[in-house]
C-alpha cells in the first residue's frame, strides 16, 4: 500500500510537472467556457429550458470532447515515456509488483482527470447562483453527472493506459486510445439514436452505448448495469495491461 | 555473491549471451569489459532480473533471479545503461521516492537519503531539479539511487559514459570508495577504467567470456617478454659496444630520438628485469639517461590481442 501510494504520488507529480498536464487543464477550461456560453444562450432563448446537466452532459458535445481529447493525453505518458526514457527499467528492477505499477498509473491518471474536471463543476455552480432556478440543477443530477464522469472516464483512461503499455512512443499511445475513444463514441451515438424497439441487437448495443449511459447519469439515474459495465471494462483493460507488462518482462 | 552458470540469452536471430559462467565473491569489484554489443548490458539486465534468461541459472546472494526476483531486487542496487532518472524531480525527492519504492519506511528512507546525499557529494544540489544538473551530478544521483537501500551488490552499467575528465575522476573515485563496503559489478568499454577501479576483470566479446583474471595477472600474462626501453645520450656504436657482451641481453634495437639521444629497446634472454643492468651500464659510461621504462601491455592491447586471436581461431 505504501509503495502504491508512493507511485500514485509520483504519477501525479509527473502530470503536474509536465507541460501536457497543463495542456489538459487548458483544454478542459476552454471547452468548459464554450459550454458555459452554449448554456447561457440556450437559457436566454428557451422559455422552458431542460435541466443544465442534461444540456451540458447529454445533449451537448462538450463532455465528449473533453473526455475523448484529454484522456489519451493524460494516459499516453504512463508507460510509453518511462520506456522511452529508460526509467521503466529502473522502476521494474525495484521490488514492486506489476499490479501495483498498473493500478498506481491508472489511479494517478484518474485523480488527475477528476481534478481537471473541477473547473466545469465550478461552471455549474456559478450557473446555479446566477439563474436562481434550483430545478435546473438538481443535486441528484449532479451526483449522477459526477458518477458518469468518473465511470466513463475510468473506461477511457484504462484504454489509454493499456495503449501506453503497448508502445514506447507517446504519440502512438495517444493516437491508439484516441481512435478507440472516437470509435466508441460514434458507435454509441449511432446506436443510441437508432430505433431500438424489438431488435435484440439494437437493444444490446443500446445497453453498451456510452452516450446512453451518460444521458441517464445526467438525469440523475444511476443505473447499476452501466456501473458494472464500466467497472468491468476498466478492469478488463487494466488486466490486459498487466498481462502485456508481464509478457514483455518474461519474453 | 553472484553465481552464474551457463547463462544464455537468445533474441530472435541473435545470441546476445552465449553460455557464460562466472562467480563474484563478496567484497570484490569486478569489471565487465567488452566492446559495444558484447552482451554486457544483457547480462546485467538478467542479473538484476529485469529480463529472463533463455537458459542457465543466476543466483545472487543465494537467491535465484528467476524464481525469487523480489529477494534479488532487494539486494541489488542497479544503475541501468544511460542512467535513466526522472528529470522533472528534485534530487532529494527523487532519492526519497526511490528509497520508498525499494521498501524503506519513512524514517529509514529519510536517514538513508541523508547518508547517500553526503556520500555522493550531492549536498549542494539536493534541492535542484535533476534535469538542470550536469551529467556528472546526474551520474552521482544514479549512484546514490543504487546505494540508497544498502544493497549487498551494486551493478553499474557503464557508469562513466559521457563524462568529462573532471567528472570521470570524481565518479571513479566514488566507485572505488563503494568497493570498500560493497560488492560491485560494473561494465565499461573504457579499459583504463577497469585498471583504475577493479580488482578483477571479465572480458566479454560476442556473448562469451574471453578472459577472467585479476587485472595484474592479465597484464603479466600478456606482457611483452619483459622488454625495456631506455633513452640514452650516446652514439649507437658506443651503446652496442657496451651491451654486446652482457649475457642477459638477447637483443637490442636502436632508433635515433630527439637531440643526441638514442631510443634503445632491450629484450632480455630469460624474461628478467633489465632495468638495473641498463642503469648500471649508463652510470659506468657516464652517459645521460632521460627515460628507463618497461612498457606494459595495457588492457587495450590485451583486449585487441584476445579479440584478434578469437577471430583467427574462427577462420
Amino acid at each position: 500500500m505504501d509503495v502504491f501510494l508512493t507511485l500514485v504520488r509520483r504519477e501525479l507529480g509527473a502530470a503536474f510537472n509536465s507541460l501536457t498536464g497543463y495542456v489538459v487543464v487548458a483544454i478542459t477550461l476552454l471547452l468548459a467556457g464554450f459550454g458555459l456560453v452554449d448554456i447561457v444562450q440556450r437559457l436566454n432563448s428557451d422559455r422552458t429550458p431542460s435541466p443544465i446537466p442534461e444540456i451540458f452532459f447529454a445533449d451537448g458535445i462538450v463532455f465528449w470532447l473533453v473526455l475523448i481529447l484529454t484522456t489519451p493525453v493524460i494516459t499516453m505518458r504512463t508507460f510509453a515515456s518511462e520506456k522511452a526514457l529508460g526509467t521503466y527499467e529502473a522502476l521494474m528492477t525495484t521490488p514492486v509488483g506489476e499490479w501495483q505499477v498498473v493500478l498506481a498509473k491508472f489511479t494517478g491518471s484518474l485523480v488527475f482527470y477528476l481534478l481537471s474536471w473541477a473547473p466545469l463543476i465550478g461552471v455549474l455552480i456559478v450557473l446555479r447562483q446566477v439563474t436562481q432556478q434550483p430545478q435546473l440543477l438538481d443535486p441528484w443530477a449532479m451526483c449522477g453527472v459526477l458518477t458518469g464522469i468518473a465511470c466513463i472516464g475510468s473506461t477511457f483512461l484504462s484504454i489509454g493506459v493499456f495503449a501506453s503499455s503497448l508502445t514506447r512512443s507517446q504519440i502512438i499511445a495517444a493516437m491508439t486510445s484516441l481512435l478507440i475513444g472516437i470509435g466508441m463514441w460514434t458507435l454509441s451515438l449511432r446506436f443510441s439514436q437508432a430505433d431500438t424497439t424489438g431488435d435484440r441487437l439494437g437493444r444490446l448495443m443500446d445497453h453498451l452505448s456510452v452516450t446512453h449511459h451518460m444521458q441517464d447519469f445526467a438525469r440523475g439515474v444511476i443505473d447499476g448495469r452501466a456501473l458494472v459495465f464500466h467497472l468491468s471494462v476498466t478492469f478488463f483493460f487494466l488486466f490486459l495491461t498487466q498481462r502485456v507488462i508481464e509478457m514483455r518482462r518474461w519474453k | 555473491m553472484i553465481e552464474v552458470r551457463d547463462l544464455t540469452k537468445r533474441y530472435p536471430g541473435r545470441t546476445a549471451v552465449d553460455g557464460i559462467s562466472f562467480t563474484v565473491g563478496r567484497g570484490e569489484v569486478v569489471g565487465f569489459l567488452g566492446p559495444n554489443g558484447a552482451g554486457k548490458s544483457t547480462t546485467m539486465r538478467i542479473l538484476s532480473s529485469f529480463i529472463p534468461a533463455t537458459s542457465g541459472t543466476v543466483r545472487i546472494a543465494g537467491f535465484d533471479v528467476f524464481h525469487q526476483p523480489d529477494e534479488v531486487r532487494r539486494r541489488i542496487g542497479y544503475m541501468p545503461e544511460n542512467n535513466p532518472l526522472h528529470i522533472d524531480m528534485r534530487v532529494r525527492d527523487y532519492l526519497k521516492f526511490r528509497a520508498r519504492l525499494k521498501g524503506l519506511g519513512i524514517g529509514r528512507s529519510r536517514q538513508r537519503v541523508d547518508r547517500v546525499i553526503e556520500q555522493c557529494g550531492l549536498k549542494d544540489v539536493e534541492k535542484r531539479i535533476i534535469g538542470q544538473l550536469s551529467k556528472g551530478y546526474r551520474q552521482r544521483v544514479g549512484l546514490a539511487d543504487a546505494l540508497v537501500h544498502e544493497p549487498d551488490l551494486i551493478i553499474l552499467d557503464e557508469p562513466t559514459i559521457g563524462l568529462d575528465p573532471h567528472q570521470l575522476r570524481s565518479v571513479r573515485a566514488l566507485i572505488k570508495e563503494l568497493g570498500r563496503q560493497h560488492t560491485v559489478l560494473l561494465s565499461t568499454h573504457i579499459l583504463t577504467e577497469v585498471e583504475m577501479t577493479c580488482s578483477r576483470v571479465l572480458i566479454l566479446n560476442q556473448g562469451r567470456i574471453l578472459a577472467a583474471d585479476r587485472v595484474e595477472d592479465l597484464e603479466s600474462r600478456f606482457s611483452q617478454d619483459g622488454r625495456v626501453v631506455a633513452e640514452i645520450e650516446a652514439t649507437p656504436e658506443a651503446i652496442r659496444e657496451a651491451f654486446r657482451d652482457l649475457p642477459e641481453v638477447a637483443a637490442l634495437e636502436i632508433q635515433a630520438a630527439a637531440g643526441a639521444f638514442q631510443r634503445v629497446a632491450f629484450t632480455p634472454k630469460a624474461g628478467q628485469d633489465l632495468r638495473p643492468l641498463v642503469f648500471e651500464q649508463v652510470r659506468q659510461h657516464d652517459w645521460s639517461l632521460r627515460e628507463l621504462t618497461r612498457p606494459r601491455l595495457s588492457l587495450e592491447d590485451i583486449f585487441i590481442q584476445l579479440t584478434q586471436k578469437k577471430k583467427g581461431g574462427d577462420l
